[in-house]
């Protein structure tokens, strides 16, 4: 009898999926659609928190007041994203105290791409045009995902992203019209976010076994290789505009396809990454939770002072 | 009698479900308070509920909400309510509860057949 009322149910919440019409927190939904989302959602705000500390890393050395100024804003506007999709994650019925946890703890995942180092300041340019560039190509489709609290989180940071992406792409054409040693380091940072970012899409199809009913559910819009594929075609021609270079020798325009084509990718890193091997996992989340306890000790005075202001209006009032 | 309202916290959970994947250590005790933000993005518009954020009173809960809500002067005014504080009409019972209003199409103007020549009406 319950079994056959939730079959009706899952029917129902079908249903309202294929004709687009959003999901809000009261509704029914399979509990496997509301794990899906926590863990998407909550991977996606981490990301957002962890992405902050590489770029954090280039604040104090910015090589001039303007740049000092966008990349704080930056910073600061990834600080939001993370609080923007948190606050979504918890209309499933997850607390931000847990999910702090989980990152803390390692069982929650971030972007591998967040794992690699900064180590000069064009990887500020790099970051800012391959690696948010790569998450404005997975977030926009994103506006249009099923759940109503993550798709209005996604507009309100797609907004925002775009201005990412272009002080990115700034900082790498002024070093592209610079010095010989100027130019050389462009084309480094290039080099090392280049295969980095390409695999900021996750696994290949074949190898992402949920990505069916994520597509059902309307979670995801597109696969993981057709965003890649779309990634790959617009940076191939961009990095014309820098006279650049792409580090990949089999990148090649395939007119039958209508698309480039691009050479292997190396799984095997990847997986190394997202198993806490890559250059900065540990220092990563090192400084998360430093931070996290080193800031304990404010977060308990925010909460006394607001008891005591409470008892003391309560004490006015009687 | 049918009571139509129940407490609806948006983005709280306590009421209705638990955290499934909860450590049972109610960690939830652990974050500051949840508010629910309210902006009026220009004079002349309604207030907008545009999400949430943990604070530990009002006042705070308005400047987080400025610095996370309006960096882009997306506002000109701001209003927090505690979550716990807002109740909700419940989205199960929304067939009967509004079905007042389902067979009252003389609410509308294109119930009323008039002649074309009639203008400016
Ligand atoms: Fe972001
Ligand atoms: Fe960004």
């Amino acid at each position: 009898m319950e079994k056959q009322g939730t079959i009706q149910l899952e029917s129902v919440f079908q249903d309202r999926i294929d004709q687009d019409i959003r999901i809000e927190p009261r509704d029914w939904m399979p509990e496997k659609y509301r794990q899906t989302l926590i863990r998407q959602i909550s991977q996606h705000a981490h990301s957002e928190i962890v992405g902050m500390l590489p770029e954090g890393n280039w604040i104090t050395r910015a090589p001039s007041l303007r740049r000092k100024a966008t990349l704080i804003a930056k910073v600061q506007d990834e600080a939001g994203h993370g609080l923007y999709l948190y606050s979504a994650a918890e209309t499933l019925g997850i607390s931000r105290a847990e999910m702090i946890d989980q990152l803390h703890s390692g069982k929650a995942k971030y972007s591998s791409i967040f794992n690699y180092p900064t180590l000069s300041w064009a990887d500020i340019g790099a970051i800012g045009w391959l690696v948010d560039g790569a998450a404005i190509m997975n977030q926009v489709p994103l506006c249009r995902t099923s759940y109503g609290p993550y798709a209005r989180a996604m507009v309100r940071i797609c907004k925002e992203e775009s201005f990412h992406q272009r002080q990115g792409f700034e900082i790498l054409l002024t070093l592209s019209r610079g010095n010989k040693a100027q130019k050389a380091m462009c084309q480094d940072a290039i080099n090392r976010w280049w295969w980095p970012s390409v695999m900021m899409f996750g696994p290949s199809d074949d190898a992402s076994p949920h990505t069916a009913q994520s597509m059902a559910w309307k979670i995801k819009r597109f696969t993981n290789d057709e965003l890649r594929q779309k990634f790959v075609d617009i940076c191939a021609d961009q990095v014309k505009i820098l006279g650049m270079l792409l580090p990949d020798p089999d990148l090649k325009w395939n007119e039958a396809r209508g698309h480039f084509d691009f050479g292997p990718i190396n799984w095997e890193e990847f997986w190394q990454v997202i198993a806490g091997n890559g250059p900065c996992n540990k220092e990563r989340i090192a400084a998360r939770v430093k931070a996290h306890e080193e800031g304990a000790w404010v977060r308990e005075a925010a909460s006394a002072y607001a008891e005591k202001q409470q008892t003391k209006q309560t004490a006015a009032v009687a | 009698m049918k009571t139509y309202i129940t407490i609806q916290y948006y983005g709280d959970y306590g009421d209705r479900e638990t955290a499934k994947e909860s450590s049972g250590n109610l960690p939830s005790n652990r974050d500051w308070p949840l508010w629910e933000v309210f902006i009026r993005s220009k004079m002349g518009l309604d207030h907008k509920h545009v999400g949430s954020l943990h604070a530990a009173d009002a006042q705070m809960a308005i400047e987080n909400a400025r610095d996370v809500y309006t960096r882009r002067q997306e506002g000109i005014s701001i209003w927090v309510v505690e979550s716990k504080n807002i109740h909700a009409s419940n989205p199960d019972d929304s067939a009967s509860f509004y079905d007042p209003a389902d067979d009252k199409v003389y609410r509308h103007p294109t119930f009323y057949e008039l002649p074309d020549e009639l203008k400016a009406m």
